[in-house]
């Protein structure tokens, strides 16, 4: 193993050293000097994401087990952007929270670690890994979740996820061994050649597809992402609503487009079926709801479903379709997250009524939460019309045109829902709304981020052309 | 092509000018602003100077004719991979020829607003909202497909719609803004639906594909036939429609008088020298298609333009309000412009009118943006629009006198001045294809001499008012521009204009016709003989002549009515007619329908919200269903 092979694995080794660069200040510096961990995390994982972008390579790595090339590259990258701002967001929060009761860089180190998994798991060049991928991204949410522990409904939430997320992992690692009996191969080149196409393979398949759909959200697996999202830390649902789901829906999407032609046929009609029932049970329930974090995370149930519509192409143009989507949708997501965060930190309110008369005190979020929500809503020109516009042109293409039809109705429901927040802050009037809020420095400037990727990728249709051209080969 | 590509930033610059301008209004000292703005029209304006020396000073092609170069393309949307939309930057001589005026009026316009607007409470907004202008036509005239076109043509109506608006403390400002952007939206809904023909027929939205003479692209609208006419006919009928009403051509043009409520300045530079052509330069950017379609589109385009010359023309004479004169002067002078293009042939001597129009396009630009720029000198020295207030300013007021004096010969057609040099091609044009255009256009000229030297003799001489305090020159950031543009009125004539532009890009020599050229000059001299008669000294006669007149001279003054004539066919027909009963469809049938489904999908959610219960058993349950159920139905039932 020589220099030019631990480039490949740049991503992974770069992280490793921030999570012990941060480790070890957490053990040098002293009580109060440890809300300087923030500010050193924030920078680090800045170089290391900026780092991350350069020079993207191509390869494998021990017998085949790791694998790398400019598409798994580019998902790494855009895991590291929303990770950055998730945590340049939650940077507020730790200094006010967290470092009083001496916990910040536990914060950073879980989400690294989890992030960590993630990046194994999209470059896992055979099962095993994928499914240890998975368990080192999942595991550190759990704790997480739970991580305001004097709050009950934290710790609650903590419980339902790590509960549920241990019967996703059984079921998926029962589909990985029945897919392992069937074909005697955890390497992932090697399956496809080793399949036949019996019932048992497609049984391994729904197994093991049952426990990647737990981190999508896909209905029926959905029932713990509101509870969850409700009492976790806001930073960490929009941490599971961007960033865990994003590398779900990659490794999906490497596994089914790469590595199972003959199961295509049973997956495109799984996922038919699911990004139906995801997208209008989501929708749905998302109608209901007065809380903020819940509509969001029922928001983020239906958007799931909305990106299963580019597997209904493994072409190029579904493949591309799925990551510009992913990107537009982090950008949108994690900027309504970013204002409810800050409104909650502030005033602990978190309910639709509570919005009302915002634009008054609070013009600035207000916009900020407007372009975020019409963004999600799919309005042009902003990106989110982009994003849902080549999705609808991947399925059209593929010729569902009853799925694009239900997709469209779903679009114009969700619109509703979007629109009840943008009326409440806009044409509403209340008697006494919510004070001016004052967003920390690191908020703001992650908000910042949101918004120009929101308007830019609306603008810029490069980053799509480029994208395109890196789907060719996956 | 390479060395091109700085072009770029003629359109760019503008744009990051309004950025810093528009974010920094409030914060900068507003002088600071407007010197920004100058600076950055002034660097554009150099680039476009640059641009034009690089490519009229390069030898031409074996072929002989001008080439097209695309420097930049940036792909911006990919509908399909043969339906690709660009945002780029077109140069052949009409672009070239449009970035010169854009850039030299607008620079004009920018430097005399420092004078003009000066002590003007929204300073640092103008500055803003003229660098999105700015911005939006450079990026309208360099397109290189009829989408950016549309893009960028919207984008001017937008900061025209800003600008009208600029006061906008004043209802008839509001009003007037108002106008012209709904008129002007009618008549782009038009221009959509004609994009949409041609480029569903052609499958291309690029100026380079659908104006190559082979007419491969559009063949198939040429041939697909609608109601006795051509798809093509139609759909370059109806991108007409658009131009039509930027260029305020009859009856799409009662948004052009209302708009006189902006700034002085900006009437010079948008709805006198650049916006308002925009349609005469759409024409000219397609007028390979409209060649090619047949006759029908062309006839339609020079009959459009004769009538709309004549009428503002006959309006002219009658108005008070001396920027409402202009206003009508530049609707006849477009009207001209198109007639000129709608006579046209194509190649050789044959595209005559094209050449023409385009020449009357430049000289019109300059001569009229001066003409505006000096009643903003006039206006500004006695603080009326009305030319009943004003008289024997000439005084007062010796440079813009002159100045002004100038441009009303250039107007008038008078030799040496530019305005005769590419009045006399457009008469020779009409000439050649339709004598009874001819006509018109040669009453037209009369008229245009008679009206503008009624405006003169009325301002700088006749009887002199009592005025509240002394009239003074402008200052010299005034002044200044004024002297420019005379000085381009003057030589602006002497460009041998068809060894650039010419309808098939070879270079075409113009020879002017000494009997077109001695009848034009004397029907002018003629206007302007009665206009002295009339108007140099104060005089019942032109009471007496309008008394006689009677019913003629009032419709005139009310400019016909065609404002009452909108009013009544809104209110009677579309209102009562048609949008009460549209409103009843929708409030009980379209929204009864829409709460139906409303309740339904409320219902349901309420039905299924059991789901969602909060015990974490429950939730297993469901994932451990949800797996089995998939495995029944995929496996057991569907058999895959």
């Amino acid at each position: 193993m020589n220099w030019d092979d631990l480039l490949l694995m740049r991503h992974e080794l770069q992280l490793l050293a921030v999570i012990l660069i941060v480790t070890c200040a957490e053990i040098y510096l002293s009580g109060r000097d440890k809300s300087r961990i923030i500010p050193l995390s924030l920078a680090l994982f800045g170089i290391h994401m900026a780092a991350g972008w350069l020079w993207p390579v191509e390869g494998e790595l021990f017998g085949g087990m790791y694998r790398t090339n400019g598409l798994i590259h580019l998902m790494k990258s855009i895991l590291d952007v929303g990770v950055f701002i998730v945590i340049l967001q939650a940077g507020g929060w730790a200094r006010k929270q967290l470092a009083p009761e001496n916990r910040v860089s536990e914060f950073f180190l879980l989400i690294w670690s989890s992030l960590l998994g993630m990046y194994y798991m999209v470059s896992a060049g055979d099962l095993l890994m994928v499914f240890l991928g998975l368990e080192l991204s999942t595991l550190p949410v759990a704790a997480l979740a739970a991580y305001e522990v004097l709050k009950m409904r934290s710790a609650e939430a903590g419980i339902k996820f790590i509960l549920t997320a241990g019967l996703a992992s059984a079921v998926t690692l029962m589909g990985i061994s029945l897919l392992y009996g069937s074909t005697g191969t955890f390497v992932l080149a090697d399956l496809g050649k080793q399949m036949q196409g019996n019932s048992l393979e497609a049984l391994g398949f729904i197994f093991f597809f049952a426990g990647v759909a737990f981190k999508i959200s896909l209905v029926p697996f959905h029932f713990w992402t509101p509870d969850v999202y409700e009492g976790a830390p806001v930073s960490v649902a929009a941490y599971l609503s961007v960033i865990s789901k994003g590398a779900a829906v990659f490794i999906l999407m490497i596994l089914l487009m790469g590595f199972a032609p003959l199961l295509t046929d049973l997956w495109v009609n799984v996922l038919y079926l699911l990004a139906i029932l995801t997208m209008t049970i989501g929708n749905l329930f998302a109608l209901r709801q007065r809380n903020l974090k819940r509509l969001l995370a029922y928001s983020a149930v239906a958007q799931a479903g909305f990106i299963m519509l580019g597997f209904m192409s493994s072409q190029q143009d579904g493949k591309a379709s799925i990551i510009y989507f992913m990107l537009v949708y982090l950008f949108s997501n994690l900027a309504a997250f970013g204002v409810v965060q800050t409104i909650e930190m502030h005033t602990g309110k978190e309910d639709i009524g509570d919005y009302e008369g915002l634009y008054r005190t609070n013009p600035r979020l207000s916009l900020v939460m407007l372009l975020a929500l019409f963004s999600l809503a799919g309005i042009p020109p902003l990106a989110g019309f982009f994003g849902k516009f080549f999705l609808f042109m991947t399925v059209a293409s593929a010729g569902y045109y009853l799925l694009l039809t239900i997709a469209v109705i779903n679009t114009v429901i969700s619109l509703y829902y979007y629109l009840l927040i943008v009326r409440a802050m806009f044409l509403r009037k209340s008697d006494n709304p919510l004070p001016l809020v004052t967003s920390d420095g690191w908020m703001r400037a992650g908000l910042v981020i949101c918004v120009a990727g929101i308007v830019a990728l609306g603008v810029a249709s490069g980053v799509y052309d480029a994208i395109y051209a890196l789907c060719a080969h996956l | 092509m390479e060395g091109y590509a700085y072009t770029i930033w003629i359109i760019l610059l503008p744009f990051l000018v309004f950025l810093v301008t528009g974010v920094l209004s409030l914060r900068i000292r507003p002088q600071l602003a407007g010197w920004i703005g100058t600076a950055g029209i002034l660097v554009t304006l150099v680039l476009s100077l640059l641009t034009a020396w690089n490519y009229f000073s390069a030898a031409l092609p074996a072929d002989g004719g001008w080439p097209t170069v695309i420097p930049v393309n940036y792909t911006w949307l990919r509908f399909s991979d043969t339906l690709v939309v660009h945002m780029g930057v077109l140069l052949d001589p009409i672009s070239i020829m449009m970035l010169l005026v854009v850039s030299i009026v607008s620079s004009m316009v920018h430097i005399y607003s420092l004078g003009y607007m000066k002590d003007e409470p929204g300073f640092a907004r103008y500055f803003a909202f003229l660098s999105l202008f700015s911005f939006s036509m450079y990026g309208l005239v360099l397109a290189t497909n009829l989408f950016q076109i549309y893009f960028f043509w919207e984008l001017v109506g937008v900061s025209s719609y800003l600008l009208i608006g600029f006061y906008y403390d004043r209802p008839s400002a509001v009003a007037a803004a108002k106008k012209a952007f709904i008129v002007t939206r009618f008549a782009d809904f038009g221009f959509l639906v004609g994009i949409l023909l041609l480029s569903w027929y052609s499958g291309t939205f690029d100026f380079l594909a659908l104006n190559n003479p082979d007419g491969a692209a559009i063949a198939g609208a040429a041939s697909a036939t609608f109601m006795g006419a051509s798809v093509l006919t139609w759909a370059l009928v109806l991108i007409f429609m658009g131009g039509a009403g930027k260029s305020a051509m009859f009856p799409l043009h009662i948004w052009l008088p209302d708009a006189m409520e902006g700034p002085t300045p900006v009437s010079a530079l948008i709805h006198a020298a650049t916006m308002v052509v925009a349609g005469v330069y759409l024409v000219a950017r397609l007028f390979p298609v409209y060649h090619m379609s047949g006759g029908a589109a062309l006839e339609v385009v020079a009959w459009t333009g004769a009538i709309t010359a004549l009428f503002a023309a006959l309006i002219a004479i009658t108005q008070e309000d001396i920027k409402r004169v202009l206003a009508y002067s530049t609707m006849s002078q477009i009207g001209y412009m198109m007639l000129s293009l709608g006579v046209s042939g194509y190649g050789g001597e044959e595209g005559l009118g094209y050449t023409a129009s385009m020449f009357h396009l430049f000289t019109h630009a300059m001569f009229k943006a001066l003409l505006f720029l000096g009643a903003g000198a006039v206006i500004h020295a006695v603080h009326s629009n009305v030319m009943g207030d004003m008289g024997g300013l000439r005084k007062y007021l010796p440079i813009t006198h002159a100045a002004f004096l100038v441009a009303c010969l250039a107007i008038a057609g008078i030799p040496p001045l530019s305005g005769f040099f590419s009045k006399d091609e457009i008469l020779a044009a009409a000439l050649h294809h339709n004598p009874a255009i001819y006509g018109i256009a040669l009453l037209v000229a009369g008229l245009t001499a008679l009206y503008m030297f009624r405006l003169y003799f009325r301002v700088f001489w006749g009887e002199e008012k009592a005025y509240a305090h002394k009239p003074h020159e402008a200052p010299l950031v005034m002044w200044g521009p004024l002297m420019v543009l005379a000085a381009l009125s003057v030589v602006g004539g002497f460009i041998p204009f068809g060894h650039y532009v010419s309808s098939d890009r070879q270079v075409m020599a113009m020879h002017p016709e000494m009997s077109i050229a001695v009848t034009a000059s004397v029907v002018s001299i003629a206007g302007i003989l009665l206009a002295m008669w009339l108007y140099r000294r104060p005089s019942a006669l032109p009471a007496q002549i309008a008394g006689s007149l009677g019913s003629l001279y009032q419709s005139a003054k009310n400019k016909f009515y065609i404002d009452e004539i909108y009013m009544g066919v809104t209110k009677k027909i579309l209102f009562a007619g048609i949008a009460t009963p549209v409103a009843w469809f929708d409030r009980h049938i379209v929204d009864g329908t829409m709460n139906a489904i409303a309740n339904l999908t409320a219902r349901i959610s309420s039905v299924i919200k059991g789901l969602q219960s909060g015990h974490v058993q429950q939730y297993a349950v469901g994932f451990v269903v949800g797996v089995l159920g998939l495995v029944v139905i995929f496996i057991y039932w569907l058999k895959f």
